[in-house]
């Protein structure tokens, strides 16, 4: 188990353009669940694979239990790596494939069958070591790669994006199974994602990336109930959240907190909405008005509510939003700021 | 403990190394086919003289003779011929089967191309002798229609198999579509399926044409007269005198002919490996 | 409303009132099948497909059906009758030594070269797999054996290894291995005139075996071998255990290929040796041409041409259980 950190690393792929990488610093912790969450793009990928020694930065560090890798083959930086489409070989049984690592590290042969056998029982696929891949659905897929990654013992595990192949109703289950995992190896995990769902429900801390660059680093609660800028503010929450420019600031507040008057105690911001449209989701309803009236007049905002009562287009209705529900971030650096007394009305 | 860099270094120095000695073995008749076209005859067949130098300087007299004094211009010239009639009728032949056999016959279609492909694998070499038959009956014998006529047998299926993996990569969609607008099927083939595939196309009158001058036995067997005769036969057979080689032109000859041909391959060849994996990978 | 699950998921049945559309008899039956856009499709295929059909039945499928009773008649060039004889043809030409070797030749010319391409492309293709500067020139290099025109690239050779002047022995007496004028004679000599023919059979195929190769090398996902790298495995592993056994189904479409092209090209030899010294380098296809057309005697030529059928049988069929095993995969 080891701490992975990176020191001002970067990778630029054109030389004069934007870096896919900019200068990340990041240190994680003993055991955590550090997820890499940002939109394609990002440089979420990138920044994995410099970690896993596949690519090599351009500039900058990267330690793995306090030890410099920059130079190192992946191999001898005792990670593993899941990556999206699982890469399992499809020539080998799910038994040859578990044991691959083992014989490319010259593992002694005696000690073969032990170990994946515990590898594989971990992962409840002891029943499969004779199929090819080829013959496996796509969860039992993701069991042999974890437990062809697990069956080293890694210090650091490496996961590209491996929900992202699956189709969304085995998403959930196998998210479930890899969050169960994790806790029972507690090996120190990295995850891809671009995801905020996933990234909310495994992670233990995310790092938000756009463009190369870190946005913001902190538990699933810091970055959502305090978005260190807007697109960390606008990424996650679905829908996002709404932003409104006044003066030298933007506004903002989620969907669920902008909701009907009646439903507001200690109600500090009014809002005239006319209703445009509503969408009812099932669990509940998502509404679509315009604001008539005061100095956010004529702008679009969203609403999102357990039940929609008797909400009709082209209606007005009275909302309102709490104080501490506000959000506030400079206007030309986009980054948060103090909470402000406005003048609203 | 070998690290990253070094193992990097080796695999781009052995790569190199492999790269080299492949290319100048396989290369290396070519080269030899340069030089030889361009030295005097006396310079050739001196034994002392190194040969991978000029030791007398170069000369065209080789090139002139080839030129000037044999019919290798006629044989340019009837491969030529030969060549752009047989494209035009390997496609006649080989472009609505293709598509036949791709969109409108379902299984049975996909056996059929599978049967097509298959009498590509027989061989010139059995088929030869009741073909003098039936050529000499035809009355074409030792003409360049003979060859024109029989050509076909191998460049037809072969271009057959080569379109069907174009066309597979068409979406249906399209066509369908189009009848939807009005076309008719035949409309919709010819309107639309043809244009899209034109670099296909393309590369299949490429591969066709480097097929016919890379043929041997045919030419050899119908045709007997110098001037009709093809260049991959005409230049091995009347370039002999009695039992002298006229190396200088043999080789001036090889490399005239086989240089443009290369060029041409080398530019289509990745449209060709396209169509080949999509073919071969349903 | 009751939901009734088919094939492809759940359809309700709906009770018609529900539904605002009125459905109109149509007698299906009444239409013949030709006139359906179905059987006019069919019908159109027919026709498009025919004329290659038709062109290839009569000019490989009868020349085929001929070479059969080719060589069981007696015919000659510019015999006016024929008659049937048996199996004599195949009796005198099994009895004669030059088709004994020539068919021992055309096995040991194939399976020699095949062995000799196979390694060679394999180690050639990965070393064209990644992109680099002047690939493309390198490539034109590599091909340029099979670019060229088979009796050209012959001739070519036979100058390179030509009795006086081949420019190997020239090399070879320069470096003090023969004395001067004493190399081997490269075409002369039997076992070097073969190896000779080898050679320039693999020569020429090298490039056409790398070309398939390399398209099964770039078919292999990019993950499989990064995966082996963080596995561990170092280039001699992955490159054995992993690559090479997934290009394994492309091995043998370029195996098999390169079998029929060997095993029934007569060009290299007629070029190169005319089947000399002694029919040392003689194989079936040019001991059927010397037969059948220099000599004259058809029938025999088409009986020792007969004999390449078996092989050609043996590889469809290794061919097509590959087809049908790509179809299923």
């Amino acid at each position: 188990m080891a701490v992975v950190e990176t020191r001002n690393l970067t990778k630029v792929f054109k030389e004069g353009e934007l870096g896919a990488v900019n200068n990340v610093n990041l240190e994680t912790r003993e055991g955590e669940f550090l997820v890499f969450l940002g939109p394609s793009g990002s440089g979420k990928t990138t920044l994995l694979r410099m970690i896993a020694g596949l690519e090599q930065p351009t500039a900058g560090e990267i330690r793995i239990g306090g030890r410099v890798v920059n130079h190192l083959s992946p191999r001898e930086r005792r990670i593993a790596m899941v990556f999206q489409s699982y890469a399992l070989y499809p020539h080998l049984s799910v038994y040859n494939n578990i044991a691959f690592p083992l014989k490319a590290q010259k593992v002694p042969k005696d000690q073969h069958s032990k170990k994946v056998e515990w590898a594989a029982s971990l992962l409840g696929i002891s029943s499969l070591l004779n199929r090819k891949p080829r013959e496996l659905s796509g969860g039992e897929r993701q069991r042999v790669a974890l437990a062809r990654a697990i069956v080293r013992e890694p210090s650091v595990f490496l996961l590209d994006e491996p929900l992202s192949n699956l189709d969304a109703k085995l998403r959930a289950s196998a998210r479930a199974e890899l969050e169960s995992f994790h806790k029972r190896i507690g090996t120190t995990t990295v995850y891809v994602t671009h995801d905020q769902v996933e990234a909310m429900a495994m992670g233990d801390r995310v790092m938000v990336l756009n463009k190369g660059v870190v946005r913001q680093l902190g538990t699933p609660t810091d970055v959502y109930d305090h978005p260190a800028d807007t697109f960390v503010a606008t990424f996650l929450g679905s829908p996002p959240m709404n932003l409104l420019e006044k003066d030298e600031f933007i506004v903002g507040f989620r969907p669920e907190h902008l909701l009907p008057a009646e439903l507001v105690p200690q109600a500090v911001i009014n809002f005239r909405l006319k209703v445009k449209n509503t969408e009812y989701l099932g669990a509940e309803w998502i509404l679509y008005g315009r604001v008539t009236e005061g100095k956010f007049e004529g702008k679009e905002v969203v609403s999102r509510l357990a039940s929609a009562g008797s909400f009709q287009a082209d209606q007005v209705y009275d909302f309102a939003i709490r104080e501490e529900h506000l959000h506030f971030f400079d206007r030309h650096t986009e980054k948060r700021t103090e909470p402000k007394v406005l003048a609203w009305q | 403990m070998r690290n990253a860099l070094s193992q990097k270094i080796l695999e781009h120095v052995s790569r190199w190394f492999v790269l080299v000695v492949f290319a100048v073995l396989l290369a290396f008749p070519f080269y030899w086919m340069l030089i030889t076209t361009f030295k005097r005859t006396a310079d050739l067949y001196t034994l002392e003289n190194n040969p991978f130098k000029f030791n007398l300087p170069p000369t065209l007299d080789h090139l002139r003779l080839l030129f000037g004094q044999t019919k290798y211009v006629m044989w340019l010239e009837n491969t030529a011929i030969v060549g752009a009639i047989v494209v035009g009728i390997t496609l006649v032949l080989a472009l609505p089967a293709a598509y036949a056999l791709t969109r409108l016959t379902g299984r049975w279609g996909q056996r059929m191309g599978i049967a097509i492909f298959l009498t590509y694998l027989v061989p010139p070499t059995l088929l030869f002798i009741p073909l003098s038959r039936v050529v000499a009956i035809l009355g074409l014998q030792d003409t360049i229609w003979s060859v024109v006529v029989v050509y076909p047998t191998f460049t037809v299926p072969f271009s057959i198999w080569l379109l069907m993996g174009f066309f597979k990569s068409i979406p249906r969609e399209l066509e369908d579509a189009a009848m939807v607008d009005g076309l008719t099927r035949l409309g919709a083939f010819v309107k639309l399926v043809v244009p899209i595939s034109l670099s296909g196309i393309l590369t299949v009158v490429i591969f066709t044409f480097t097929l016919v001058t890379q043929e041997f036995v045919y030419a050899l067997t119908f045709i007997s007269t110098e001037n009709n005769q093809m260049l991959g036969v005409g230049v091995p057979t009347f370039l002999v005198r009695g039992d002298v080689y006229y190396w200088g032109s043999l080789m001036a000859a090889c490399l005239i002919a086989s240089l443009p041909i290369a060029v041409l391959y080398n530019l289509f060849l990745d449209r060709f490996i396209a169509g080949f994996t999509v073919g071969a990978v349903k | 409303m009751a939901m009734k699950e088919s094939g492809s998921g759940l359809e309700a049945k709906v009770p018609p009132e529900v539904v605002g559309v009125k459905t109109q008899d149509v007698d299906v039956a009444k239409v013949p099948w030709r006139r359906t856009p179905e059987g006019r499709a069919r019908l159109l295929g027919i026709g498009l497909f025919s004329p290659a059909v038709l062109y290839l039945v009569a000019l490989i499928g009868v020349p085929f059906v001929l070479a059969f009773v080719y060589a069981f008649t007696d015919v000659k060039v510019g015999s006016v009758s024929s008659h049937y004889v048996g199996l004599e043809n195949f009796r005198s030409i099994l009895q004669s030594p030059s088709f004994r070797k020539a068919l021992g030749n055309s096995f040991i010319f194939t399976i020699v070269s095949q062995i000799l391409v196979i390694i060679g492309s394999t180690i050639l293709s990965v070393a064209l797999k990644d992109r680099f500067h002047g690939r493309g020139f390198v490539r034109f290099l590599i091909l340029l054996p099979w670019v060229a025109p088979i009796s050209l690239g012959a001739i070519g050779w036979k100058w390179i290894l030509d009795s006086l002047y081949s420019v190997i022995s020239w090399v070879l007496v320069a470096l003090h291995f023969y004395k001067p004028y004493s190399a081997p004679m490269w075409l002369g000599e039997p076992s070097l005139a073969m190896a000779s023919v080898i050679l320039v059979h693999t020569w020429r195929l090298l490039p056409f075996s790398t070309v398939i190769m390399l398209a099964g090398l770039t078919a292999i996902p990019k993950d499989i071998p990064e995966a082996a790298q963080v596995d561990g495995a170092g280039f001699f592993r992955t490159l054995f255990q992993i690559t090479i056994p997934m290009m394994l189904p492309i091995i043998n479409v370029a195996v098999l290929f390169g079998i029929i092209f060997t095993f029934t090209d007569m060009t290299v030899v007629y070029i190169l040796t005319a089947g000399g010294p002694y029919d040392s380098t003689q194989v079936l296809p040019s001991l059927a041409f010397f037969t059948g057309i220099l000599a004259g005697d058809l029938s025999q030529g088409a009986a020792i041409s007969l004999f390449l059928v078996p092989i050609l049988v043996v590889i469809s069929y290794f061919m097509l259980r590959m087809a049908h095993g790509a179809e299923i995969a």
